[in-house]
């Protein structure tokens, strides 16, 4: 059994650990989105955070009171969270690989005499 | 052979400060302990906003009453952040909840005291307030990314909590003997109580030295805790007012001020369910969570409806 008291952890209750499980049994829950929010015209859209909500409308409208109260965006974004498809961490290596060994893609690669100018 | 690389690779990348993303591989145990104090903080946030909601009513002004009403809310967004924190770990909203409202996960004990004068919103925002942010600040750093970004998020907001707290008491500390009363007697309730925010005595906290490897906590309860205690010593001085405890002394030699013993038999009753508010504040987030069944269905089958009803309204 794990004890433990850190900040946020106040420890077990008398019947022993939390059971803690990983199993979704959130049938009744409203769906989970993710909210991108641009800060200023001008700028990308920049992940937020996520949070439930039935559908689309409500889930801006709940962007603007959670990730918005003290002017942080002026255009949001929601897109349901089942709906992002990501890459994989553990093939990190081998997927960014091709890019690793071409520093001829950088300008400071190439050996130019200092005094030539505007380049 | 491969479990053990990758608890390796993983300790490597905790030690080179790289942060922990959800798909990343992570140690089971760090996994469970993550989600236990992403969701037992989120808790707080959420029962936090009950103690002090009970004053909203009865704020002496309307400049006090919006200043409340955005920090409850605040409280709100803040548990918001930390519960998305923890789903990013595998578990669901609902179970989480499930487990506040059966009395399986905990939170804070300091939101189990009474909020008995307005005094005590005043004494929340400096001393509760500032016991949490003495705590969060470290947390912006903590290894695995998504708490990390929460908290950053909670921290910039949370020191106009404190400011308003320490302000709304400097205000009663200034007024007539009866508001200074209500003042002295509010910080006598809540100085104890906010001092053992920071959890057991090193020693008698078993996982600190995993937590502190894992880099999911940066400094020790009683570490935090001597911070805090420093910092208000001084503070009170500008209220005119004194903290509860005649032992307070500065230590020279240790370049700290020393304090009386804390009831520890108190935190663990409170911890245990036997605080003077646990069932109040258990059954107040229960009734509110029940009462809203009928909305929170009612919008998902509003939701359903349009779902089906689109595809046709395209065709028209």
């Amino acid at each position: 059994m794990i004890r433990k008291f850190y900040y946020g952890d106040y420890g077990e209750s008398k019947h022993g650990a939390a059971d803690i499980s990983t199993t979704n049994q959130n049938k009744h829950e409203w769906p989970l989105w993710e909210v991108f929010i641009r800060s200023k015209q001008g700028l990308d859209h920049k992940h937020a955070g996520s949070l439930h909500a039935a559908d689309a409308a409500m889930a801006i409208e709940n962007a603007r009171d959670v990730y918005t109260r003290r002017q942080e965006g002026v255009s949001i974004w929601v897109v349901e969270s089942k709906h992002i498809h990501a890459s994989n961490p553990d093939e990190a290596g081998s997927f960014y690989d091709p890019a690793s060994d071409k520093v001829y893609r950088h300008p400071t690669f190439y050996d130019l005499p200092d005094e030539l100018q505007y380049m | 052979m491969q479990w053990e690389s990758s608890e390796a690779r993983f300790q490597e990348k905790i030690d080179q400060e790289i942060k922990i993303e959800p798909k990343d591989w992570m140690p089971e145990k760090y996994r469970q302990t993550l989600i236990r104090q992403i969701s037992q903080h989120a808790h707080s946030e959420c029962v936090g906003m009950l103690p002090e909601a009970n004053w909203i009513t009865r704020a002496p002004s309307l400049r006090r009453k919006a200043i409340l009403i955005a920090k409850v809310q605040d409280e709100a967004g803040h548990g918001l952040y930390l519960y998305s924190a923890a789903e990013t770990l595998g578990i669901s909203r609902d179970e989480m909840y499930d487990q506040l409202h059966s009395g399986k996960a905990k939170y804070s004990s300091i939101f189990n005291y009474p909020t008995l004068t307005w005094a005590d919103m005043g004494a929340i925002g400096w001393l509760v307030d500032g016991a949490a942010i003495m705590n969060q600040v470290p947390l912006c750093r903590t290894s695995y990314g998504p708490y990390a970004r929460a908290m950053v998020r909670i921290c910039k907001e949370e020191s106009f909590h404190q400011r308003q707290g320490f302000e709304l008491l400097l205000h009663l500390s200034k007024g007539n003997e009866a508001q200074r009363r209500m003042c002295q007697d509010a910080i006598n309730r809540w100085w104890w109580p906010s001092i053992m925010m920071f959890g057991p005595t090193d020693d008698a906290s078993p996982n600190t030295q995993q937590s502190m490897k894992w880099k999911i906590k940066r400094f020790t309860n009683d570490e935090l805790r001597q911070k805090f205690i420093d910092v208000c010593a001084e503070q009170v001085k500008f209220l005119g007012m004194t903290l509860p405890d005649p032992d307070l002394k500065w230590n020279e030699e240790r370049g700290h001020y020393d304090f009386g013993t804390i009831n520890w038999e108190e935190f663990w009753q409170v911890i245990g369910g036997n605080g003077p508010c646990n069932q109040q504040r258990l059954d107040t987030r229960k009734k509110a969570w029940e009462e809203g069944a009928w909305v929170r269905e009612a919008a998902a089958a509003y939701a359903e409806k349009k779902k089906a009803r689109t595809p046709v309204q395209q065709i028209a």
